[in-house]
């Protein structure tokens, strides 16, 4: 892999740059102490330092409601299209979201290809950024703390400059835009990196034991933590809607006044809805607030593993920091292995 | 699925529905009918090449979706047939309908029946109650291939006989010889039914299994699946050899909403057909 560095000082230059290859977004405060993914309006307003946006880069691709088809009696169904090819750079991107993206990225693959996300993929481009942990973030525990592809170019902190890896021919072209501002990396820049990469591990507070976690879940599938948490849970869904990896979704139609018109539509959906596997008829086949935490829990660290070989989590804590009943997932997964806290 | 190239995989967008007119209406039983249903576009209508025990989703304008399983076999090309009870919002929509009008499906989803290691075996066929609707496209899939199979065996249990679906269709199959055909319902107040009487497992005591080269298909109410389950057991049947219809919230038919999740698979593609053991090891399948 190509790696360079660039001067902290000549940042804002190179993020001005990013306007030739679409529109830039960009991490900014929300209030006092949130974050959000915004369109880059002011280089004064870039937190560099930001722990999570409040959702994460999905909704990019997976955006919270989407319009898929128009619909008339002559016409039929018409792929709604707009807005599909516009052009974004999101910079700013935290290792463990660029692992949720690629854990999208299997799910929206396989056998049935949702062309309306790829397309969506491949016209942003990824800029990835360090970080620090906080006392929320267990991505190491989730191996996603550090990233080797899924980005276009990847920023990482060495004191008085980033240093910059170039995942692909499109970072590349970033690169060779503002090529002046891009140097070569000394073995005193590779020394820094390995140090602060080092240290990293040792900032993260919080820690799950992932190795046997499958087997686990299977064994308490029948556990009273599920029945305790259950009474807990609000079923408010917040969790699922700020996850990165939780890509449920209801179709509905809109009908217009004259009936014979319409809009088809994606909007997000959450498994932790009463209504989420109610079926025609009345019967719902997770009525119990306890069988839905208990299901959410479960295809992430055991459904999602046997079905994609990970589980679906990156470990970024945005479900800790909204969950308004504080339901921690470290602490439902130590409750669950067993273990006194 | 790769000798079956299915239209859904081809086209451009995963939801993306195709005009389909309702071209013939056959009432069935109280609020069931079976719609005949064939594409406008004849390019469609060539390549939707489908397999007993798959489903489509079926869309009525403006009151979106339902996952609505084929009723009518792959053998009968140029039409598809749905039997569709009036249950909820899309399927009030589509009973309301006038005759010709159009509606939209996609597919055809689901893994379907796995014909070809049924193909040389004895069809043991078990349906309670709508369980006949998926179950029918097997049927008459093996009775058109008739050198194809072995013995084929149908047990059919219904509450009464007003209840029992495509009955006169199969009333007829009772005296057809490469067929056992064995039809039972709870009661009949009318006293004019002339088929067996009681639960769908005695039907047991009219046949003879042979387990190893058997395969069991089975759809009906969870109660059907526990009883029916037992006798194959009772016989020595494995459990590979037992395949069962499930039904969940298939609410998009491509594995990504989420909805019809069990445990770790997804109905929508890991099934609806799944087998015993698989179903056994799956947390909340057979409830």
């Amino acid at each position: 892999m190509q790696i360079l560095k660039i001067n902290k000082k000549d940042l804002n230059e190179f993020i001005l740059s990013l306007n030739n290859f679409g529109e830039v977004h960009v991490p900014v405060k929300k209030g006092d102490k949130k974050f959000v993914f915004s369109k880059l309006t002011d280089l004064s307003r870039i937190e560099l330092e930001y722990t999570r946006t409040i959702l994460p880069p999905k909704k990019y691709f997976h955006p919270p409601t989407d319009t898929l088809f128009k619909f008339s009696q002559e016409e039929g169904y018409q792929s709604f299209t707009e807005e599909l090819t516009k052009k974004y750079v999101i910079f700013g991107v935290h290792s463990c979201d660029i692992h949720a993206l690629k854990i999208l990225d299997l799910v929206f693959a396989g056998g049935f290809v949702d062309s309306r996300y790829f397309t969506r993929r491949k016209n942003a481009a990824i800029i990835g950024l360090d970080c620090t942990p906080d006392d929320k973030c267990f991505c190491r525990s989730m191996r996603a703390d550090f990233v080797e592809d899924g980005f276009d170019l990847f920023l990482s902190d060495i004191g008085s400059s980033y240093l910059v890896r170039v995942g692909t021919g499109r970072g590349d072209d970033m690169v060779r835009k503002t090529k002046s501002l891009f140097k070569e990396v000394n073995k005193k820049d590779i020394a820094e990196y390995k140090k602060r990469s080092d240290e990293k591990k040792n900032l993260f507070k919080a820690d799950i034991e992932l190795s046997d976690l499958p087997e686990i879940m299977d064994l308490e599938y029948e556990s009273k933590v599920w029945e305790e948490i259950g009474k807990e849970c609000l079923s408010c869904g917040s969790c699922s809607m700020v996850c990165p990896t939780c890509y449920c979704y209801d179709v509905f139609d809109e009908v217009d006044l004259d009936v014979n018109h319409g809009i088809r539509k994606k909007q997000w959906d959450s498994c932790l809805f009463k209504d989420y596997a109610l079926v025609a008829g009345g019967h719902n086949f997770r009525a119990e607030r306890s069988s839905r935490v208990k299901n959410r829990f479960f295809h992430k660290q055991r459904g999602f593993v046997a079905q994609y070989g990970r589980p679906s989590c990156i470990g970024c804590g945005r479900c800790i920091e909204v969950c308004p009943a504080n339901i921690d997932i470290i602490e439902v997964i130590n409750r669950i292995r067993g273990v006194k806290l | 699925m790769s000798t079956h190239p299915t239209l859904a995989k081809e086209k451009k967008d995963i939801h993306q529905p195709f005009l389909a007119r309702i071209i013939k209406v056959l009432p069935q039983i109280q609020d069931h009918l079976l719609f005949q249903i064939k594409f406008e576009d004849p390019g469609i209508a060539s390549n939707f090449i489908y397999r007993p025990g798959q489903f489509v989703e079926l869309s009525v304008m403006g009151t979106g979706e339902a996952p609505i399983s084929i009723s009518s076999s792959p053998t009968r090309p140029g039409i598809i047939e749905l039997c569709v009870r009036k249950i909820g919002r899309v399927t009030n929509a589509l009973f309301g309908l006038p005759m010709n009008s159009l509606v939209g499906i996609r597919g055809p989803y689901g893994n379907g029946f796995p014909i070809e290691k049924l193909e040389y075996n004895n069809l043991l066929i078990v349906a309670g109650g709508l369980g006949m609707a998926p179950l029918r496209s097997l049927l008459w899939y093996a009775l058109d291939n008739r050198t194809k199979f072995k013995d084929i065996i149908l047990m059919f249990g219904a509450k009464t006989p007003d209840e029992m679906l495509f009955k006169y269709e199969l009333l007829k199959l009772i005296n057809r010889p490469d067929v056992k055909c064995l039809l039972t319902v709870d009661k009949d107040e009318e006293g004019i039914w002339k088929a067996h009487f009681g639960v769908v497992t005695k039907l047991f005591d009219y046949v003879v299994i042979y387990p190893a080269e058997t395969y069991a298909a089975l759809c009906g109410p969870p109660i059907m699946y526990k009883f029916v389950i037992k006798e194959l057991l009772k016989r020595n049947f494995s459990k590979d050899r037992i395949l069962m219809s499930l039904e969940r919230k298939m609410k998009c038919g491509v594995g990504k909403c989420g909805h019809c999740s069990i445990g770790y698979k997804y109905t929508c593609i890991d099934g609806p057909i799944f087998t015993y053991w698989d179903a056994m090891n799956l947390p909340e399948m057979i409830e």
